[in-house]
């Protein structure tokens, strides 16, 4: 049958059509296409591994910078309770140091209290042996016939010693 | 509802018309109204008006072995009335048992016989078309990509994007070593393209399309042609071994080389089969097309204008569907035909990079 016997003249143009077609598209059209497009996926996934990069990069840093801040807040509270150590520790010394002080000058002024007190005294027995002595002296100047008159000379005596005791 | 109801109606009365009108005529003849339809011509058949037909002439180019090289329109020779010759060629009639169709030479001695013809005939105009589609279709987009291969692509270039990598990435790639791929790609894609725009441009019934390019034996010939010198000139060193001396017991091959034939036969047979599928897969289609449409007229003609339309309504319906899997079938045939290409390809450009491996 006709339909099956293939015509020579036709696939004389066939073959023309085709291979021209065929050479042109090969030469200037699937590379172009094929090169521009798996050049791009590569510009594609190569970009995205370098943002993937970078966000890790980030995520890195930003890690880092939190642990930065925990290690300053750490060192922030070491700090703080150091010094309020210390400041507890100065206080007490402090406050022994002004107890210690306090003890000490209260000894002190007791000591010299106890020291002005013996003098007082002892000029106070000094003066009591002058005048006892200045007493007996004048006592025994004047011979005195009763004792009315020996206590009154002593009252006399007395007296006139007065200012000099108050001194 | 109503709407849809009134417009069948409608069409019923339509086709009436049509089948009323065929019905004065003589009886159509199914067999050459096919196979005219269906098969090569010299003239573009567009239509007819008031008797005369509308079409687009085609050159008619003939060696003559006794008058040499003739170049005219084709309008000469399909016009003739018949007994009446054109520089000594007319065309056969659908009848002829010989060259039904075909331009034939009387000689002196009135012996009819068949000249070299490499007229530019409908289908050579198709294949044309599609050719010149497929520069106009491709090539801008190819020199954009040159122009700048980073830019955004723009949608007609996303198309043709996604058309390539459809065929490289879902038929060539799997099929073909990879290193090999820019070398028989751009035969595959242009096969592709070519075999699935010949057959959708098959499908649309007006010029300047409708030519039955894929439906003919003598382009999937040249095709499965191409296929072959791809598969076996391009074929590498292990294929050849692997055909001329396989890995079979001696028997088989050395006093009669019983194998090393059953397989050079096969190289024949594959690109054979390939060229029988995709003709005989479109060609069927369209008869089917066309014998819907005939069944019409035949109907009509056999039994009147009434059945003959109440059979138009089926047979349109029918029509849609087919041309609807038809273009199914564009698509399905291109694929095949491309898929089994790039198989058979790469089944021939196997082995060397297994052998490199099992060297290192």
């Amino acid at each position: 049958m006709e339909l099956f016997l293939p015509e020579s003249g036709l696939m004389i143009w066939m073959l023309i059509g085709f291979l021209i077609v065929l050479l042109i598209l090969a030469k200037v059209g699937w590379p172009m296409i094929m090169g521009a497009v798996s050049k791009r996926n590569q510009h594609i996934s190569d970009s995205l591994l370098a943002a993937k990069e970078a966000n890790e990069a980030l995520a890195g840093i930003e890690a880092a910078k939190e642990k930065a801040i925990a290690e300053q807040q750490a060192e922030q509270i070491r700090i703080i309770n150091e010094s309020q150590e210390l400041r507890k520790q100065l206080i007490e010394e402090a406050r022994t140091e002004a107890r210690n002080e306090a003890e000490k000058m209260v000894a002190d002024a007791r000591l010299k209290i106890q020291k002005e007190q013996t003098e007082a005294m002892n000029q106070i027995k000094a003066e009591v042996i002058t005048l006892s002595v200045d007493i007996a002296e004048k006592l025994l100047q004047r011979e005195l016939a009763d004792k009315d008159a020996q206590s009154r000379y002593v009252e006399e005596i007395l007296k006139e010693n007065q200012p000099h005791i108050e001194a | 509802m109503k709407c849809s109801l009134r417009h069948i109606i409608l069409l019923f009365l339509l086709t009436l018309s049509f089948v009323a009108k065929a019905e004065e005529k003589e009886s159509l003849d199914v067999k050459s109204f096919i196979f005219g339809h269906t098969g090569d011509g010299y003239c573009f058949h567009i239509t007819e008006i008031k008797g005369e037909p509308v079409c687009v002439w085609l050159p008619v180019i003939v060696h003559s072995k006794e008058t040499g090289w003739h170049c005219f329109s084709s309008k000469h020779v399909c016009e003739l009335q018949e007994g009446e010759t054109y520089q000594g060629f007319y065309i056969a009639p659908m009848t002829d048992p010989k060259h039904p169709g075909k331009l034939v030479e009387v000689s002196a001695s009135g012996e009819v016989t068949r000249p070299f013809d490499l007229s530019f005939t409908k289908n050579a105009f198709g294949i044309f078309l599609v050719c010149g589609f497929m520069l106009a279709f491709f090539l801008p987009a190819a020199r954009k990509y040159k122009k700048d291969p980073m830019a955004v692509p723009s949608k007609y270039q996303g198309l043709v994007e996604w058309l390539t990598y459809m065929v490289l990435d879902g038929i060539i790639s799997p099929s073909i070593p990879k290193s090999k791929v820019p070398k028989f790609a751009p035969y595959l894609l242009t096969v592709f393209f070519f075999i699935f725009f010949c057959n959708l441009f098959g499908l649309i019934p007006f010029f300047p399309f409708g030519a039955n390019v894929t439906g003919n034996l003598s382009i999937t010939l040249v095709l499965a042609l191409c296929t072959y010198v791809a598969v076996n000139v391009l074929g590498n060193r292990h294929y050849w071994k692997d055909i001329l001396w396989p890995d079979v017991p001696l028997f088989l091959k050395f006093p009669i080389p019983l194998m090393p034939i059953i397989e050079l036969v096969s190289t024949l047979t594959k690109p054979f089969a390939l060229m029988i599928r995709l003709f005989a897969n479109i060609l069927a289609g369209h008869i089917i097309i066309m014998v819907l449409m005939a069944l019409i007229f035949i109907i009509g003609g056999m039994y009147g204008a009434g059945l003959g339309s109440a059979t138009s309504i089926i047979s349109i319906f029918m029509m849609v569907f087919m041309t609807a899997l038809e273009c199914l079938v564009a698509y399905i045939q291109a694929y095949v035909f491309t898929m089994l290409s790039s198989i058979f390809i790469g089944m021939a450009q196997e082995g060397e990079e297994e052998k490199k491996l099992v060297k290192s």
